[in-house]
């Protein structure tokens, strides 16, 4: 008995080292990826074409060595003229004649944070940002408005039809999106909304088939008996949804509005189709499209697409309990 | 007499319910309408196109059953098809390497709260940085997989730009990109699986393979099957990295289907064609969903006992 005993406790000793080194493993894998756009971002032009990968941004600096003083030089204009050259150093108009022997190159690990400089200089990327935020947060918070208030009427209101018509609500998600793709591309353009933002803010409005759902299930488990005593006081349903409801569904609609947020910031098809003139692009068709534009320049390439991520990924460290939690509701468990 | 107030009070009451019902219908319209408008419409004009020629430049021309018949007969339609099956076999391949990792995290682990997290961030990251990243890592001269590849002393393909390689390239983006979701998925269905069950298989003498094959294993098929079926459904629209990392090329070896939908409603304009492939696609989807609300039911069941 106790060598079987024993022989188990060593048996798990050894499968919790396989599995921290399998997770370590998994991790790198996972975290890689990020760390090579991190690090490509932070390189020159010049530094990105290394034979080997380099993990550490290096940059090649060019100094002037005069009388054991060390001066950092911008541009190299003329070389070796007459073993001399002619050198434009920092924070110095004119350019200077230095020997060519006092030049002298540096290669060090230093990353070049210019690149985020002439990423945000070149493309309209804060205009990018407003167009994005302007879409999602319009959307987001008047979708979250008509979706709790309906979610409110499924849950707790008595009417005719209710459950039918919330099933048939429910039976949109069935839809593929793709079927109804074109028509309502076709409606917006008749409409004359190609290319404004209405076509990405409107359809938010009415509320989404998912969030009532969510927020009814969650309403439903707050019992009758608040709601009864808040109709006492005097509340009307709308001041009871408000009041009562709200300040009680907090979770529910943090886990929705991060949720909403991170699909509207992410969110590329809907641009894609609905808008074409770059000064009212969001941020990932910006991205998107200055991927031809960068072609060659993918340090830039790579810094921009940080910057895309930096908002999503604080939000996600910050938020992190109520990402598992949505997760895990949209299961098959609740 | 005596039923007087009793009625008056019904009568009252009779007043509180309608007044109940006309908030509710109030508050229940705006959706009732955004399905309307955005569901319902555009179901019957798509059901509608799907039966005719249409540039938007012109009028609509009905055109019978041809665009269905085009379908038949589109070779490329044929070969996206395949290729969007093909890039199913990163679904399994997906479910089985996040079954793997649940497993492991499962177990007492320290640090499980950060191996979630680093799990998921690519699936909160944008699919346009992603795409673009991953574009960069399958650079065939300077990117980071061939770079790594060449100090193992071996030289990488083309990825992208390799009819037999820029496939097997998607998929391993997409397993990367998938592993957060499937994962803690997974890790909600072995939680939920009733300790009870782990002691009285000890008590019979069962093996951890064994309690795994016969506990967790069955306690699981349901998670595994709706999460095989919802990346069915992702795969099925698979659009976004295609349209951004290869154009469906080189040689159409990268068409997804819904790329050549998209090319088709969006490049060429024949807005009927793309109506009935989205017409096709949309019934294949619908099918697969509603194999999966019949083994959902089933889950249930088995849940309660």
């Amino acid at each position: 008995m106790a060598s079987s005993f024993q022989s188990q406790k060593r048996f798990t000793r050894m499968w919790n080292v396989i599995t921290h080194c399998l997770l370590l493993a998994g991790t790198v894998l996972m975290v890689a990826p990020f760390v090579w756009m991190l690090s490509t971002s932070l390189k020159t032009e010049g530094n990105i074409f290394t034979p080997l990968p380099e993990w550490l941004p290096r940059q090649t600096f060019t100094y002037v060595v005069l009388d054991g003083v060390k001066t950092m030089v911008d541009t190299v204009v003329v070389e070796n003229e007459n073993g001399r050259s002619q050198v434009r150093i920092r924070g110095r108009a004119e350019a200077v004649d230095v020997p060519a022997s006092a030049v002298v190159k540096e290669t060090r690990i230093a990353p070049a944070w210019e690149n985020y400089k002439e990423v945000v200089d070149t493309v309209p990327f804060f205009q990018g940002v407003r167009n994005t935020l302007l879409i999602t947060l319009i959307g987001l918070i008047g979708g979250l408005f008509t979706t709790s208030l309906s979610a409110y009427a499924f849950a707790k209101l008595r009417f005719p039809g209710r459950d039918a018509l919330f099933y048939a609500i429910l039976g949109t998600m069935m839809i593929p999106g793709v079927v109804t793709m074109l028509p309502t591309f076709i409606l917006f353009r008749q409409a004359g909304w190609i290319n404004t933002f209405r076509p990405l803010i409107v359809p938010a409005l009415f509320g989404g088939a998912w969030g009532i759902f969510l927020m009814r299930q969650h309403m439903k488990t707050i019992p009758d008996e608040l709601e009864d005593a808040s109709r006492i006081d005097g509340c009307n349903p709308f001041q009871t949804w408000w009041k009562l409801m709200m300040p009680l569904c907090k979770p529910v609609l943090a886990t929705l509005g991060i949720f909403g947020f991170m699909g509207g910031w992410n969110d590329f098809m809907g641009p894609l189709i609905y808008l074409n003139d770059p000064s009212k692009f969001t941020l990932q068709l910006l991205l998107a499209s200055f991927s031809s534009y960068y072609s060659t320049k993918t340090n830039l390439l790579m810094a921009g697409s940080m910057m895309s991520l930096i908002p999503v990924l604080v939000l996600f460290f910050a938020a992190q309990r109520y990402f598992v939690q949505g997760i895990t509701l949209t299961g098959v468990k609740r | 007499m005596a039923d007087g107030p009793v009625s008056r009070r019904s009568v009252k009451r009779g007043a509180m319910a309608r007044r109940e019902a006309l908030w509710g219908y109030l508050f229940v319209t705006p959706p009732l309408l955004g399905f309307l408008i955005f569901g319902f419409i555009p179901i019957l004009m798509s059901l509608a196109l799907a039966f005719a020629k249409w540039d938007m430049f012109r009028p609509p021309r009905f055109a019978g059953v041809s665009n269905f018949a085009r379908i038949g007969a589109d070779e490329i339609v044929a070969k996206s098809f395949v290729n969007t099956l093909v890039f199913f076999i990163g679904v399994p391949i997906g479910m089985a390497l996040s079954l793997l990792l649940a497993l492991a995290l499962n177990r007492k682990i320290r640090g499980i709260n950060w191996y979630r997290a680093i799990y998921y961030l690519p699936a909160v990251s944008s699919m346009v940085a992603i795409a673009l990243l991953w574009q960069w890592i399958f650079n065939p001269e300077k990117g980071l997989l061939n770079m790594e590849l060449l100090k193992l002393g071996v030289k990488g393909p083309e990825w992208l730009q390799d009819p037999l390689w820029v496939k097997p390239a998607l998929i391993l983006m997409g397993v990367w990109g998938g592993l957060g979701p499937n994962l803690i998925l997974f890790l909600a269905g072995l939680q939920g699986v009733p300790q009870s069950l782990y002691e009285a298989a000890s008590i019979d003498g069962a093996k951890p393979w064994q309690q795994f094959l016969y506990v967790t294993w069955p306690m699981l098929t349901p998670t595994t099957f709706f999460i095989s079926v919802m990346g069915a459904i992702g795969a099925f629209q698979y659009f976004g990295q295609i349209y951004i990392m290869t154009q469906g090329g080189p040689e159409h070896a990268s068409t997804s289907y819904m790329f050549y939908l998209w090319q088709q409603a969006f490049t060429y304009y024949r807005m009927g064609y793309a109506s009935a492939l989205a017409w096709v696609l949309g019934i294949i989807i619908i099918g697969v969903t509603i194999v999966q609300f019949r083994v959902a039911n089933r889950w249930v069941f088995y849940e309660t006992v």
